[in-house]
């Protein structure tokens, strides 16, 4: 058994090219971690957990894409003034620096009595502790029109960038002047609150460039903008007149793709030439899988000391997947916050050392209401003992008074500083 | 003002001692790791932001403490400065001073 692991990983990350130099990788003595998914919150905790146990702690990464593409900024690619590649780091520094094995594939099952993971390539990984962090995916049985033959090939929900945000744009860019851009955006919780209202500014930019006849129909499920509100409203009637619509209590019940048209719960049914239907979301597939979403069998609730699953023992949920604490937003900053407080709590765990028992971080987040101007919203969130979730501290956080441009070069700053914090 | 500001200087020279005797570095060290997401790993910053690594501790204090005054005006870290406590403060100080630039 031991001897078949080893043999099939070795040569996974052989034929990648994967493996290399200073740290040590498998074959060590140390205790294991398996980290599932390589986004903001599963590639920061595989490197903390490097650094803060000095190596000792041998950190395994599966992750099925090739590189990391972020979603924050991923709303510029739509509108045009970023490239995909500008947004897309590759994982091999967490290698090189860090000695994390990374693994291309996909986790099929978890075993968390025998704690071991199953992956779809065939290998089997044993852990002493397992973190899940697959960020969400889409309900899709919300939308059985969606389950239709080419349907996602030509609705795009660009929700995880990559392919569908290039997809997009090129929808975009194809749309005649004079045309409707529709998009629908789901009842919260869902990733990235601010992140439709972003994209709709994002279009809208574009086509008072290229298409001024054009409008951005925004049909949002929720009673009003979820965040940001009137910084965003400000936008949309004063930068974007004309341009933007925003009609709230708009909740999609199917999508018909073969004639682009949206079907609501109370409301007329809306075509356009170029749909983005955002789905309802939940926890990714393997921690649902795996039994760990808890909370309406949809997002999946954890010990906010240590980010462990209060469904399985040894195995920690973290980023999006999470039921998340009063105020805290699914967002990459709050993800990346979640890898550094599961990797230290795991540290503790696995030396014996005594967990934090007073965690405090903060939130960020960052808006382009154009291809330069920014609004921000941020938090502060600590532990309180009494409740045990993350409670935001009294009188801090905020919102930027009015878009501007100095936050547009530290929202850039903000993208290379996360980048390398979490990959490099 | 003077006065405000030399005794918010006293204020945090008597929390330097404070919060090294009671908290443990390695908490300590998950707290300033929060601030790593812009201000870069253990403090050393990507372009375009103020790297925290190496700089000195009371510089650091003096500015969080007049951005949670509102004496120093700012796009974020009045707000975010605003949900630590001095000694909190003045122990992410010291982390950030006692790594490499």
């Amino acid at each position: 058994m031991q001897r078949r692991h080893f043999l099939q990983t070795g040569s996974a990350l052989g034929a990648m090219g994967l493996v290399s130099g200073c740290a040590t990788v498998g074959g060590g003595s140390g205790p294991k971690v398996v980290v599932i998914g390589g986004g903001y919150a599963g590639a920061t905790a595989a490197k903390y957990l490097r650094m803060w146990s000095e190596h000792k702690i041998q950190v395994t990464l599966v992750e099925p894409n090739d590189a990391f593409i972020s979603c924050p900024i991923s709303n510029l690619v739509i509108g045009g003034s970023k490239t995909i590649n500008e947004i897309t780091t590759p994982y091999d520094n967490l290698t090189k620096r860090h000695g994390v094995q990374i693994i291309k594939d996909r986790v099929n099952t978890i075993d968390a009595d025998k704690r071991i993971v199953k992956l779809a390539g065939g290998t089997e990984l044993s852990y002493d502790r397992l973190i899940v962090s697959p960020g969400v995916d889409f309900m899709w049985e919300t939308l059985p029109g969606m389950a239709k033959a080419d349907a996602k090939d030509k609705v795009m929900h660009a929700w995880k960038a990559g392919v569908q945000t290039l997809t997009l744009r090129k929808q975009l860019e194809a749309m005649p002047d004079g045309g409707v851009f529709a998009m629908s955006i789901p009842l919260a919780p869902y990733r990235c609150p601010p992140g439709p209202y972003e994209r709709a500014c994002q279009v809208a930019e574009y086509f008072t460039k290229a298409k001024p006849k054009s409008k951005v129909l925004i049909l949002d499920a929720n009673d009003d903008v979820t965040s940001k509100g009137p910084l965003f409203k400000k936008a949309w009637a004063e930068r974007y007149k004309g341009i933007v619509e925003y009609r709230a209590k708009h909740r999609v019940t199917d999508v018909d793709a073969s004639t682009n048209t949206l079907k609501f719960e109370f409301n007329d049914d809306i075509k356009a030439n170029v749909l983005n239907v955002i789905p309802e979301m939940r926890a990714g597939d393997i921690a649902v899988n795996a039994g760990l979403a808890t909370a309406n069998k949809r997002w999946c609730e954890v010990d906010f000391l240590t980010f462990e699953s209060k469904a399985a023992k040894n195995v920690h949920v973290l980023g999006d997947s999470i039921q998340i604490a009063p105020g805290m937003p699914k967002s990459g900053h709050m993800a990346n916050q979640h890898g550094k407080t599961c990797a230290a709590a795991v540290v503790a765990l696995l030396m014996g050392k005594q967990v934090n028992p007073a965690p405090i971080y903060n939130n960020t987040c960052y808006s382009f209401v154009s291809s330069e101007d920014v609004v921000h919203v941020s938090s502060v969130h600590r532990y309180d003992a009494d409740k045990k979730t993350m409670l935001t501290v009294p009188g801090s956080g905020g919102v930027s008074s009015a878009a501007n441009e100095l936050e547009g070069r530290y929202a850039h700053a903000w993208a290379r500083n996360i980048w390398a914090d979490t990959l490099a | 003002m003077k006065i405000q500001h030399a005794l918010t200087a006293a204020a945090w020279v008597c929390l330097s001692g404070l919060a090294q005797a009671q908290v443990d570095p390695l908490h300590v060290r998950s707290w300033a790791a929060s601030c790593a997401a812009c201000h870069g790993t253990d403090g050393r910053a990507q372009p375009g932001m103020e790297s925290l690594a190496g700089a000195n501790k009371d510089d650091m204090v003096k500015k969080m403490l007049d951005f949670k005054a509102g004496r120093k005006p700012a796009t974020i870290m009045h707000q975010l400065s605003k949900g630590y406590s001095d000694e909190q403060i003045v122990a992410i100080a010291g982390y950030f001073a006692a790594q490499k630039k």
